[in-house]
């Protein structure tokens, strides 16, 4: 069963096909990576998924309602409901704690818990960390305090853009662990990624070149289509 | 935990631990309140204090014989003070010629315990006539008369009805009928004004000299009241004792009202500037607060947050800020009223505990109003920027 489904959809900012008629299908449950070059479109979809943009033409399903036509507001209310989102630049609000932090999300979709975000924290062994500003922790714990927050809420889908990409090894290791267990308990994945080794984690790699899938199933290799957007 | 725990987590984390730009609006509501909430009790307590200050320099009605009449019988002036509310104290003055060497003088016979409510500005070098045959003599007669305190006076003085008919020039050149009083020098009175053309002496005194009761020339009210007040009162006065004629002490009660509406014109317009620097700089403010955080607004929005809850957020920082400096500033206001009074009036202040609300809830609607703006902007943010690492 599809959770996800993009028919024909592009992204146009003036001349530049930031999407260039992406069509794909992600099952619930699938883990899927998103690959390609700087600037090929991957954060572009990410947020036309994430409900946090919306494309110039086509389709997008999610749920089988498509939130190409959705308001705003509607919006919001999806992407709270079915949608936790990791970033790789962190984001977490500097003047909350770990733990604030991630009752922020649970504020925002019913009721802020305490001891349920402090199990969160726990999960991704940052139990001790809680009553700690981001500014007191190290990258790495601040993304698994990203992780915490993006699952509290049981949501349908995570996405993650370039989670690991400012992480070392070590803590990419533990977030990938994350995934994997998320992955296990039924949550479908979509994570971007430049780095082949979360990519291989992935059941499924979807690659992305001037806008256009070039592969869907793991071929890494980019170059397959000539740049033919710039007019 | 409730919604609405976390909502004031939130909005008081943000403040306490983004100190130093909230400070800034904090700093201004709180000065701003602080300057409300002092003039509006100096203001209130204004009238107050003028009236005390305005009367500290004198009395504000004078009576006056009606045309005809002599003068005023004690009871007649008894009858107007009863007329009448509010009268503070009240003095009575007879005036007489007299001489003294033959060089005429004025004597005015009073009750001189209760010169000092009436004319608080007199200096005496000396005292005030405290024992029979004591007097007090104004400056310029004392130079006149080279008088000191301690120096003894023979004051002459000639009834009314003895110079036409039994007066007769003797051998030594002095008139018949004379009536000759040896008095003390008490005291010498320094006033700046008129009062130092004369020789003061109690009623009791003046009476053994010219021989019969004393009738009065002028009675000298102070009376704690406004001018319409006061208009009312000479009406009264006018209407039951006929005897009497009030008159106003222009000078004080006018200048009393004048002051009081151009110093309220002036807190008018001291408030008004005030309320429009709190709003410019809690609106500038905010205005950069939520220019700094974009990235945290569009996190909000990426987590679910409505524009609703954003702007909910925003003016719940807003106004806390607005609420904690409207309290400081409710009793920072009350000590600088209180030095403002003390200072500048010589008195004190009543605390007004109204206020206190009062200028909380003008903090409030102020700080609300500033925010109105850069809220909305707030809701603006695009959510997507999020993920765009910049
Ligand atoms: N808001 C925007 N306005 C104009 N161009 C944009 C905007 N967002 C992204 N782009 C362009 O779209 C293309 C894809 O961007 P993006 O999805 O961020 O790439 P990446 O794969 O590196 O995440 C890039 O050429 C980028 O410059
Ligand atoms: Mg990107």
């Amino acid at each position: 069963m599809a959770l996800l489904e993009l028919k024909n959809v592009y992204k146009i900012y003036g001349d530049l096909h930031a999407l260039d008629d992406v069509s794909l299908k992600i099952d619930v449950g699938e883990w899927v990576a998103i690959m390609g070059p700087s600037g090929s479109g991957k954060s572009t979809v990410m947020n036309i998924i994430g409900c946090m943009d919306k494309p110039t033409r086509g389709e997008v399903l999610l749920d089988g309602v498509d939130i190409a036509n959705e308001s705003s507001r509607g919006l919001t209310d999806i992407r709270r409901d079915k949608i936790g989102l990791i970033f790789q630049q962190f984001h977490l609000i500097n003047y909350l704690t770990a733990l604030e932090n991630v009752m922020v999300a649970q504020y925002y979709h019913s009721m802020p818990d305490e001891k349920e975000a402090l199990e969160a924290l726990e999960r991704v062994g940052l139990a001790d960390r809680a009553k700690h500003l981001p500014s007191q922790l190290s990258g790495g714990e601040q993304q698994r305090v990203c992780v915490a927050r993006a699952l509290i809420n049981h949501p349908e889908l995570i996405l993650a853009d370039e989670p690991t990409g400012n992480l070392d090894e070590s803590n990419e290791k533990i977030v990938l662990d994350l995934f994997r267990q998320l992955h296990d308990e039924g949550t479908t994945l979509i994570v971007v990624t430049h780095d082949a080794e979360v990519g291989a984690a992935a059941e499924r790699v979807i690659t992305l070149e001037y806008g256009k899938v070039t592969s869907e199933d793991g071929d890494t290799s980019f170059g397959k289509v000539a740049r033919r957007d710039v007019v | 935990m409730k919604r609405s725990t976390m909502y004031f987590r939130m909005i008081t984390a943000s403040i306490a631990r983004r100190r130093s730009r909230m400070l800034v609006a904090l700093l201004a509501v709180t000065v701003g309140a602080t300057i409300l909430a002092g003039l509006v009790m100096v203001y209130y307590d204004m009238p107050r204090q003028m009236g005390e200050q305005f009367l500290a320099y004198g009395a504000n009605m004078i009576l006056v014989p009606n045309g005809d009449s002599e003068g005023m019988t004690e009871d007649e002036v008894q009858e107007a003070i009863g007329a009448i509310g509010g009268v503070e104290s009240d003095i009575s003055y007879c005036y007489e010629s007299a001489t003294i060497n033959d060089a005429p003088i004025i004597i005015t016979g009073c009750d001189l315990d209760k010169t000092y409510a009436t004319s608080p500005y007199w200096q005496i070098e000396g005292a005030l006539p405290s024992k029979p045959g004591e007097i007090l003599v104004g400056l310029e007669q004392a130079q006149f008369f080279s008088l000191h305190v301690g120096d003894t006076v023979s004051i002459a003085y000639l009834p009314p009805d003895a110079t036409a008919a039994t007066a007769g020039v003797n051998l030594n050149g002095a008139v018949e009928g004379k009536v000759f009083q040896g008095f003390t020098v008490s005291g010498i009175l320094d006033t700046g004004g008129s009062e130092e053309n004369y020789f003061f002496m109690s009623d009791k005194d003046m009476e053994a000299l010219i021989g019969r009761s004393l009738t009065y020339d002028v009675t000298e009210l102070r009376i704690n009241a406004d001018a319409d007040e006061l208009q009312a009162d000479v009406e009264k006065i006018e209407a039951n004792v006929p005897g009497v004629s009030p008159q106003l002490v222009k000078r004080i009660t006018e200048s009393q009202t004048t002051v009081l509406s151009k110093l309220s014109a002036l807190v008018l317009l001291v408030t008004v500037i005030t309320l429009a620097l709190i709003m410019i700089t809690v609106a500038t403010t905010m205005t950069a607060v939520v220019t700094e955080r974009r990235r945290e607004i569009g996190l909000r929005k990426a987590l679910g947050a409505s524009d609703g809850s954003i702007m909910f957020e925003f003016m719940g920082e807003g106004l806390l800020i607005g609420f904690i400096g409207g309290l400081l500033g409710s009793f920072l206001g009350f000590g600088f009223a209180y030095l403002v009074s003390t200072n500048v009036f010589n008195s004190t202040i009543t605390f007004l505990p109204a206020l206190i609300p009062v200028t909380i809830i003008v903090a409030l609607a102020v700080t609300a109003l500033a925010c109105i703006l850069p809220v909305r902007n707030a809701t603006k943010v695009d959510p997507a920027l999020v993920l765009k690492g910049e």
